[in-house]
């Protein structure tokens, strides 16, 4: 038992670390005074462009797509060595971690020729629309639109939250095709052209400040057939799939927060009359409780990762890490203020990294706690899929779309 | 990455999962609880002895079979599902590992021979009361080879040949001494728990001959404290055994229970409960792992590593034990339902060797070390 990289991990962590070192001049945003976000859009963009280069913008694809035919373990490695710099990668994430493999298992030769190695190299970017105003959690109970027309799909609706919209070169998109028939059955899946005449993307302003997420409106919207991907009415597999995709997202204990190492740090300023933060018992009862929370999902992970190294995929127990992380860095966050006293809710008058400044992780926590499954579903997933309970009782089953209230 | 046991070592596990399911099933732990003068399951500790599970991790050198820490480890999760109410860890995990690390060749050649041959069960005596020693803090003596004071409690003190006893000596320095039970100066008493499937008891010993067991001074209290480590790994694995049948025991029982026209497992705030007691185990388990790595590969940070499995194991039983029996309804608060034994193993665990405070403050204090 041991945490050490096999021979041919360690070769290929070492390939890694070593381009990233001399990435990291010219990519990093450490290394660059204050941005602009279209400023670091560009940076990002010709970083990505380097990465699929070299094979790392799909680690796991060939070749010829953009990636280095590599193993799922490769493909960890190479984040959690990335994950060690800042690089702005943050506007790619979504796009080349589930439409484009979506994009790959169900769009055409034709089309995957045309759309995947743009999305890796960061010159065009994807987003993903599914939850509407109406429907988050409950995927199934989207509305938007979808026609057909000759040739073509007419859409009309909206979607919301959509991440990056307002960047984005593409999408893809769930519809309702058929309300006749209860609601997981009447569903089709397109990809779109964000440019196209009818859509209309409004960013809004998150709750934290940020406006990475949208809302959009489709107004006949015209989709030609060959752009959809699975069956008419077979919308629902492919959602699946999209969300099944990135269920090993390497993650950081930390939630992208400050490191508890930084924490102590920060905890351990003197006062006045000489004494440490760190002498307060409460303080180091917290400490200990975070080491330990922080700690089993490293090593849970670790668990996973061996998994991953000897060929099994994870199961749906990797959805326990976000429950975790999420709230961890909400109540961390909010501790570090509180040991500020009044000023802990004060912001510093330089500016501050998003990510990794406490105020910040404390606002932003609240939407991780939602974002891409909330704290309750994520639960679900865990009663039902790993430890066999029943599901929730459904009373819009078997009942047509459209007569639901 | 390999952070896993191996399949000789799963193996193991299956077998010993298998014979406690035969020996040891929760009727065995009932019988010791219902019957008083019942001190231990005999019967199922004797066949242990006879399979050489002694001395499994002792070094073939003093009679043992050899294995290490990572075989123990896996044993210990089957004998804390179990709750098989025997003098394993007191005698393996304590004891041994007092002896090995702090011993002469001389002693351990002596004493663990006699534990891989299933002479000795051992035990290792260092409360003195309410508290925790501390090296300023320990009454009992040792002067010129001879104890004088009490211990209490200590873990199968009734059934115990023989202990490893901390004491201070005649400078006030705290040492380790090797004592024979089986003597004029020693008394025995036995003491009542909340989880009489574990035997307790006090030592009372008046003039009781004892050998000094390494150096006395700051040497034998580090290895008081690495001898808790190690066995704070181990008993993290017991408790997540524990911790294992009590989700189990609640998905069991909230499968079949019927309210309101349908299963409880259907009830949301069952199933989110449920979850979260995975979730605890599933934490508590990989940090048992980080544990189990650190105390067979020798590493610095077993301080560190065993108190974060140790927290985390403690805090994950209790609340998969306390949630069971709230799954459980009214039943759960039965004599005769299975519940409460574990609740009473849970508790008793937490506290053994140090409560979930003690082992807190010492996580805190080798993180802030290692943080520059
Ligand atoms: C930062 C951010 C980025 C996002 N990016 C995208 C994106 O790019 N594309 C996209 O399509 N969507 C995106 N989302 C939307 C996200 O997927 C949804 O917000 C989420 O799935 C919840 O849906 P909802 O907002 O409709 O809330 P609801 O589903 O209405 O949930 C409201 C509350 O009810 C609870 N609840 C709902 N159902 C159940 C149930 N069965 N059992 C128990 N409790 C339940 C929820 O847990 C929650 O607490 C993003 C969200 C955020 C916060």
């Amino acid at each position: 038992m041991d945490f050490e990289d096999t021979p041919e991990e360690a070769e290929f962590r070492a390939e890694v670390k070593a381009w990233l070192a001399e990435q990291a001049a010219e990519y990093d945003l450490s290394n660059h005074g204050e941005l602009s976000v279209d400023q670091q859009l560009a940076l990002g963009r010709a970083f990505q462009a380097r990465k699929a280069d070299r094979g790392y913008a799909k680690v796991t694809w060939p070749r010829e797509l953009g990636g280095m035919g590599g193993t799922p373990m490769q493909a960890v490695i190479y984040d959690q060595e990335e994950e060690k710099y800042d690089f702005p990668t943050v506007f790619f994430g979504i796009s080349v971690g589930m439409p484009i493999p979506v994009m790959r298992r169900f769009a055409t030769e034709e089309q995957q020729q045309r759309y995947l190695v743009p999305a890796l190299r960061g010159e065009e970017i994807w987003c993903q629309l599914f939850s509407e105003p109406a429907a988050g959690s409950d995927l199934g109970g989207i509305r938007l639109r979808a026609l057909r027309d000759g040739d073509d799909w007419v859409l009309n609706g909206q979607k919301i939250w959509t991440s990056w919209a307002h960047i984005s070169d593409y999408g893809v998109i769930i519809t309702r095709t058929d309300p006749s028939v209860p609601k997981h059955r009447g569903m089709t899946y397109f990809f779109v052209d964000m440019k196209a005449p009818g859509v209309e993307v409004r960013p809004i302003q998150q709750a934290a400040g940020g406006g990475e997420f949208c809302e959009v409106f489709f107004t006949d919207v015209r989709v030609p057939d060959s752009a959809r991907l699975g069956e008419i009415n077979g919308g629902w597999q492919v959602a699946i799939a999209t969300l099944m995709e990135e269920r090993f997202a390497v993650t950081e204990a930390s939630g992208g927060g400050a490191s508890l190492e930084d924490t102590v740090r920060f905890l351990r300023r003197e006062f006045d009359d000489g004494e440490s933060g760190l002498d307060d018992p409460i303080v180091r009862d917290k400490i200990a409780q975070w080491y330990v929370a922080e700690s089993g999902i490293n090593n849970f992970h670790a668990r996973q990762l061996t998994g991953l190294s000897q060929g099994q995929l994870p199961g749906p127990e990797a959805a326990l890490s976000k429950l975790v992380i999420a709230r961890k860095l909400q109540a961390q966050s909010a501790y570090i203020m509180d040991t500020c006293g009044p000023a802990g809710a004060i912001y510093p008058d330089h500016p501050i990294s998003r990510a990794s400044d406490y105020r910040m992780a404390w606002l932003e926590a609240a939407g991780y706690r939602i974002a891409g499954g909330t704290d309750e579903i994520l639960r679900n997933t865990i009663a039902e899929r790993v430890l066999g309970l029943p599901g929730d009782v459904r009373v819009d089953k078997n009942i047509p779309f459209e007569q639901l209230g | 990455m390999n952070f896993d046991f191996s399949e000789e070592q799963k193996a193991l596990q299956s077998e010993v999962q298998r014979f406690l399911a035969d020996r040891s099933d929760l009727s065995v732990a009932r019988a010791v609880l219902d019957d008083a003068s019942m001190s231990h399951a005999e019967a199922v500790w004797r066949e242990m002895l006879e399979l050489g599970w002694a001395g499994i991790a002792i070094p073939e050198q003093y009679g043992g079979v050899g294995l290490g820490y990572l075989e123990l480890c896996v044993m210990a999760q089957e004998l804390g599902r179990s709750l098989a109410p025997v003098p394993f860890s007191s005698t393996v995990y304590q004891f041994c590992e007092a002896v090995l690390r702090g011993g002469s060749e001389e002693q351990r050649g002596a004493v663990l021979a006699a534990v891989a041959a299933g002479e000795t069960i051992g035990t290792l005596a260092f409360a003195e009361g309410v508290g925790f020693p501390a090296p300023g803090r320990i009454k009992l003596r040792c002067e010129q080879g001879r104890l004088h004071g009490e211990k209490w409690p200590v873990a199968d003190a009734m059934i115990a040949d023989a202990a490893v006893v901390l004491a201070i000596n005649e400078s006030n320095e705290p040492c380790l001494c090797l004592v024979d039970l089986a003597q004029d100066g020693v008394q025995r008493r036995a003491l009542d728990s909340i989880d009489p499937t574990r035997n307790q008891g006090a030592l009372v010993f008046e003039g009781a001959e004892a050998q000094l067991l390494g150096k006395a001074g700051d040497s034998a209290w580090a290895v008081f404290r690495a001898v808790l480590d190690a066995a704070a790994v181990l008993f993290a694995f017991e408790q997540v055994g524990g911790a294992e049948a009590c989700l189990q025991s609640a998905i069991d029982f909230a499968n079949e229970r019927n309210a309101f026209g349908r299963p409880i497992a259907s009830f949301q705030a069952i199933k989110h409960k449920l979850a979260d007691v995975y979730v605890g185990n599933q934490l508590a388990l990989s940090n048992a792992y980080y544990g189990a790595w650190a105390l067979a590969s020798g590493a610095d940070e077993l301080p560190l590593a065993a108190a974060v499995a140790r927290v985390s194991a403690t805090e994950a039983y209790e609340n998969a034990a306390a949630e069971n029996v709230q799954v459980h309804g009214g039943m759960g608060f039965t004599w005769e339902a299975d519940c409460h034994l574990f609740l009473r193993r849970s508790r008793s665990l937490a506290v053994l060797i140090g409560d979930p405070g003690m082992w807190k403050k010492q996580i805190t204090a080798e993180f802030e070390r290692k943080v520059a």
